[in-house]
């Protein structure tokens, strides 16, 4: 199953990634050998496996509606690149 | 020119009246100051784990049952991952393949006045994004954007319908059942001017007959009925146009702008449309067994829709009386709680419609302020139905009950309400009335019946009004029969 350079510059895109032309090459064959290894999956039968949905054997964990104090302002914008009038302060995107 | 056929899909969010959010424990009420009801986990710090809010659940199942859903027994979430500043991790905790319930529907009335099944797709859980501020006007004039992540992670239903709806009128009235629905069951404040119900509408046309769907376009940002109305209307026509022009509507997302009443398209975020959900590894899932679903249940009240059948077929109410009081759900309660005290569903239900709401609107008080108590109510109406006092006094008393608070018979003992009905009181009232008018009595005692009722207006007036009027009938009648 091989990745096209048209696929993997979609998904760079999505992820918002800059990628060279030599890069796209490279990850599109990487991707490519990814997604050949994931195809022997098929060789198994999996009729009768219900699909997984966690590989935990957990469920239903859960919280009480208890409100605890969270993160005082100043810790909360400790670590903002840029902050203004106890906002994080962020590029506008359209 | 080809007539057309409108096909409307209607997505809703509505906040959960839970005290915290769905994976943190912070407070959910908005009106903080911004950035100080957040932690770790809901600004999507490094290293948290979220922990389901169990009243989130509990609610969306709640919800689930209100709207006559399946209730899924094994559901789980999903990470819908996209980049925008209002969304601190990256991606929104959403569930995609198996949300809590499926299924479900409303019956709402059609264009022509007959009920109408809404199927609903789907409810899912999710965590609400941030609040951005802009530093100019709107978005496009700003230099930078200031998010408030107060908002973020507040526990979210999304109800989606199936594309049943085929009018504006219709996809209004299924958004009004919807709000009260939600708000009957108190699974939301569903206050959609606060964004704690939004509404988006999804709307194709196709050629009258044909069976297949046509290009939709989504317009969001609708946060008034009114406002779902006329941008229905509006996409309406400018499909309708494009449509007749030969042009191809383009799958889009609209933003609608209600001061200029026209929407306008988001092509910016177009291409983000692939979000790549896969499972969220850090939530486990939720299995939902039939006793907790039954234990959910017993918190749900009468909904709207069986109420008002209550109140039309059961009490023999209007429709429309029944629909003003069902519509309002504290008004409902009033009239359930004074009922409970005084079995006279047509009473109770004038004197609510009537004198009642006519307080509040003069008060320009909202129904749920007022101190007026429903027993209290109940037992002036009782007052009036065993002739202790009238129903001119009777509004009276009430008006200062409203006002006051004060309990009604210590207001009719003040003001002197209390009819007479003592018999030997009214008697003398009657021959005084009937020595000072010989005209009218020999007038009367010839049949010329019509006079009585200028000597019972001469007594009430003797009387201040106080007199039982039924009683001073008889005594009057007697009195010019017999002597
Ligand atoms: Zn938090």
């Amino acid at each position: 199953m091989a990745i096209s350079i048209s696929q993997v510059e979609y998904v760079a895109k999505l992820a918002k990634l800059k990628l060279t032309e030599e890069e796209k090459i490279d990850y599109a064959k990487n991707l490519s050998a990814v997604l050949d290894y994931m195809e022997h999956l098929k060789e198994i039968d999996t009729r009768n496996v219900v699909a997984t949905t966690h590989v935990l054997p957990l469920q239903n964990v859960f919280r009480e509606d208890v409100v605890k104090p969270g993160l005082p302002i100043k810790e909360a914008l400790a670590n903002a690149p840029d902050q203004q009038d106890g906002y994080f302060k962020v590029p506008r995107i359209l | 020119m080809t007539q057309y056929e409108t096909v409307i899909g209607l997505e809703f969010h509505a906040e959960l009246k839970t005290k915290t959010k769905i994976f943190c424990s912070c407070p959910t009420d908005f009106s903080a100051e911004p950035n100080t009801h957040v932690c770790p986990v809901c600004l999507g710090l490094p290293g948290v784990l979220p922990v389901l809010n169990k009243r989130a659940v509990e609610l969306a199942i709640k919800a689930g049952l209100a709207l006559n859903c399946q209730i899924s027994h094994l559901s789980k979430f999903d990470r819908k991952n996209y980049f925008y500043p209002d969304l601190p991790k990256g991606y929104q905790v959403t569930q995609f393949p198996l949300p809590i319930c499926t299924n479900g529907y409303l019956i709402i009335k059609d264009d022509a006045g007959n009920d109408k099944r809404i199927r609903i797709n789907r409810i899912h859980l999710e965590e609400d994004a941030g609040k951005l501020v802009h530093s100019g006007t709107t978005i496009a004039t700003s230099a930078y954007s200031l998010p408030d992540y107060n908002r973020a992670a507040v526990p979210l239903i999304e109800i989606v319908t199936e594309p049943d709806l085929s009018s504006a009128e219709e996809a209004k009235n299924f958004a009004e059942m919807l709000k009260l629905t939600l708000q009957y069951a108190a699974v939301s404040d569903v206050k959609m001017e606060q964004g704690s119900l939004r509404c988006d509408v999804n709307i194709s046309l196709r050629p009258q007959g044909q069976k297949e769907l046509g290009v939709k376009t989504e317009i969001k940002n609708l946060n008034s009925f009114r406002s779902i109305l006329r941008a229905v209307a509006y996409e309406q026509t400018r499909q309708t146009e494009a449509l007749d022009n030969g042009e191809r509507i383009i799958q889009e997302t609209l933003t609608w702008d209600d001061d200029n009443g026209t929407a306008f398209s988001m092509r910016s975020k177009e291409d983000a449309h692939d979000y790549h959900y896969f499972p969220e590894p850090d939530l486990v899932p939720t299995i939902v067994e039939q006793d907790w679903i039954d234990e959910v249940a017993k918190e749900l009240p009468e909904l709207p829709q069986k109420r008002k059948y209550r109140l039309v077929d059961q009490y023999g109410l209007s429709d429309y009386d029944a629909s003003t009081i069902v519509n309002n759900p504290v008004l409902a309660l009033f009239f359930d709680r004074v009922l409970y005290h005084y079995d006279d569903p047509k009473t109770v239900a004038n004197w609510l419609l009537g004198e009642i709401s006519r307080l509040v609107k003069s008060s320009e008080e909202e129904i749920e302020m007022i101190s007026l108590k429903p027993d209290d109510v109940a037992y002036l109406l009782t007052q009036v139905k065993e002739g202790a006092i009238n129903n001119n006094s009777a509004k009276a008393v009430l008006e200062e009950m409203f006002q006051t608070g004060k309990e009604p018979d210590a207001i009719i003992k003040e003001k002197g309400f209390a009819q007479i009905s003592d018999t030997s009181a009214l008697q003398d009232a009657v021959k005084a009335v009937i020595s000072a008018n010989p005209q009218p009595v020999a007038d009367y005692r010839q049949g010329k019946k019509q006079a009585l009722g200028f000597l019972l207006g001469q007594i009430m007036k003797a009387t201040g009004g106080q007199a039982n009027p039924q009683a001073v009938r008889e005594i009057l009648i007697n009195a010019l029969d017999n002597e």
